[in-house]
């Protein structure tokens, strides 16, 4: 079937080739072709060679696959909560049925989002593209993926719209496109939503689905004693340092509940199980690096337990290893932090700029209760850092040289 | 017919309104542009300070300036505005109260206005005194449009409204349109000052291109 499918794309490559009737579009022609296979245009066999001709849509598709646990999970976290916010499911009982109608749920309530992302993200990139006489980029293929992943689900679409556009132009188009970006462009549409937009990205109302979605399950009534904030939410605003986290029905939560990842937050930042799946993919392939993986954890959990020394707020009181697992961190952690054109390259400023990450991170949950959730600060304030971290990382380098010479 | 303006009046005034713009091509006055134009009445108030400021500060300091010694020009340059400035502030308080409670520190702080002392310095210290009236203009309100255009968008965008009347209607909130908070911090007001730059740029292709 591959090699039909090859033959295919090889007989109308000449119409987009230079000369070709079609080659205004090349192109998307050439974005979609080498999608599909390797492009036949290796390295050049002249001087010293670090990169093969291997195309970046092939490390990309990892991090894609990689994110998928995590997506198919946060589907069937948007029907769970859903279901049971109307009642309808009951807690500690799923059966088969209901398990598949919570996952049908979340999937059509999460599918306009992955849509609309891609639509509003590849539409910029192909006219830039096109505009340019450029390559399309792959970067948009994981970024697109992401936004739906690290919203809440009630962002009204238009929204996500806006905030996928300002980010892809202002976070990437702007500075040179794929590659050149200082900022993750993910994180950035995020960031754009957070301050654009507070009140549908922050709060007790917006990370469960209470209203049904395509006219499906509309106007239920909730449950008694439902409560749509999220962990680190209700950690924010509570009253003294010994209030206790609690799922959406009012239970307390335990270390397990917390991995298991079935309470509200965005999409795909719940599920330990299923980011350490992706985790794991990313580790195995060399896509994404140990280091700066490791140190983002080893960072968070330093600065939550120095602040569990303190305890004087529900936040600090927080043992170190909820921290790790509550909200965005870990899902930060595996796929933000480690995006290699934003992250620190050297290999000890790997080390620094994850430890640094996890460190803002925790400092923004436990010193300002605005900020709920840090990891996107964080990773975005370490972007900024990045190239400093990696320009004194090479000085040290050099100057030791200096004096062993 | 006789020219109203000579050439290089001419040039004076209408160079600074778009070639030769302070804000978009010279990069002044950056700090005030992003911290008055959240509303376009604030930024309209404070576009006029600045244009009778620098216009009439330009006419004092190109009529004394065969008089002031040259090593201490600047604090004369800084006197005269400081006057100029404690007037204009004394007005605003006592005529327009509300937006000279709203612009704040911002109307002493035209002062310390870039824009201010680079023209005192470069063109009143050269030039007679009507042409640095002109000068003075045209430099002003260079400085206004731009802060209308930015403030144009920041209020329709971040508060729904033009001068404090509310154009999206009500119909849009009902249907789940949410004001743009972004658009109320200065961070947006410098990506749009950037927009504005990059559009000057693509339009006056005479930039130096590499």
């Amino acid at each position: 079937m591959f090699n039909k499918l090859y033959d295919i794309v090889e007989k109308i490559r000449p119409n987009f080739e230079e000369g070709g009737k079609l080659h205004a579009f090349w192109s998307v022609f050439d974005g979609f072709a080498t999608f599909l296979f390797t492009p036949n245009t290796p390295a050049k066999r002249i001087g010293a060679q670090i990169h093969d001709g291997n195309d970046s849509k092939r490390t990309m598709i990892m991090v894609v696959l990689a994110l998928v646990p995590a997506m198919l999970f946060g589907m069937y976290n948007v029907g769970y909560q859903h279901f049971l916010a109307t009642g309808e499911l009951v807690k500690g009982a799923v059966t088969c049925a209901m398990f598949w109608k919570a996952f049908a749920f979340g999937l059509l309530a999460l599918l306009p989002y992955i849509i609309v992302s891609y639509l509003v993200g590849l539409g910029i990139e192909f006219t830039v593209a096109q505009w340019k006489h450029e390559e399309i980029a792959e970067g948009f293929l994981v970024t697109g993926f992401l936004i739906p992943l690290i919203v809440p689900i009630n962002t009204p679409l238009w929204m996500v719209a806006i905030a996928t556009a300002f980010a892809v132009i202002f976070a990437k188009e702007v500075f040179g496109g794929t590659g050149y970006n200082i900022f993750n462009v993910a994180l950035i549409t995020r960031a754009f939503l957070f301050f654009a937009y507070p009140t549908k990205m922050s709060g007790d109302q917006v990370f469960v689905r209470t209203e049904g979605t395509w006219g499906w399950d509309n106007g239920k009534t909730l449950v008694d004693g439902f409560s749509g904030a999220t962990p680190l939410g209700q950690l924010a605003t509570a009253p003294d340092a010994t209030a206790q986290i609690h799922d959406t029905l009012g239970s307390p939560m335990t270390l397990l509940d917390a991995m298991n990842g079935l309470y509200p937050g965005s999409v795909g930042e719940t599920c330990v199980w299923a980011i350490a799946l992706g985790a794991l993919l990313l580790l195995v392939t060399g896509v994404a690096s140990w280091k700066t993986m490791l140190s983002v954890f080893v960072g968070g959990g330093v600065t939550a337990a120095l602040f569990n020394l303190s305890g004087a707020t529900a936040v600090a009181a927080t043992p170190w290893y909820m921290h790790l697992v509550l909200g965005g961190f870990a899902f930060g952690a595996v796929f933000m932090a480690t995006d290699p054109v934003t992250s620190a390259r050297t290999e000890v400023g790997k080390y620094i700029y994850g430890f640094m990450i996890g460190m803002v991170a925790i400092i923004v949950r436990a010193l300002n209760p605005g900020y709920p959730e840090g990891m996107m600060l964080a990773i975005l304030l370490m972007n900024c850092l990045a190239p400093l971290i990696d320009w004194c990382v090479v000085q040290v380098n050099i100057s030791k040289r200096m004096k062993r010479a | 017919m006789a020219k109203l303006l000579s050439d290089k009046t001419r040039e004076a005034f209408m160079g600074p309104l778009n070639a030769n713009n302070p804000v978009v091509v010279q990069i002044l006055g950056i700090c005030s542009a992003l911290a008055v134009t959240v509303q376009l009445k604030n930024a309209l108030v404070m576009g006029v300070a600045v244009t009778v400021i620098v216009a009439l500060a330009n006419v004092v300091i190109s009529a004394l300036r065969n008089t002031i010694p040259g090593r201490i020009r600047i604090i004369v340059q800084l006197v005269v505005v400081a006057a100029l400035v404690t007037l204009v502030s004394a007005i605003l308080k006592a005529f327009l109260y509300d937006v000279s409670v709203a612009l704040s520190v911002y109307i002493g702080l035209i002062i310390t206005n870039c824009i201010l002392m680079g023209r005192l310095e470069a063109y009143a210290m050269s030039n007679g005194p009507w042409d640095s009236f002109m000068d003075g203009l045209g430099n002003g309100l260079g400085y206004t449009w731009v802060l209308a255009v930015i403030a144009f968008v920041r209020e329709l965008l971040g508060s729904g409204s033009i001068f404090g009347f509310q154009v999206i209607p009500d119909w849009c909130y009902e249907h789940g349109y949410v004001n743009n908070g972004m658009m109320m911090m200065p961070a947006m007001a410098l990506i749009l000052a950037g927009c504005i730059i990059w559009a000057h740029r693509a339009l006056n292709d005479k930039e130096d291109k590499k």
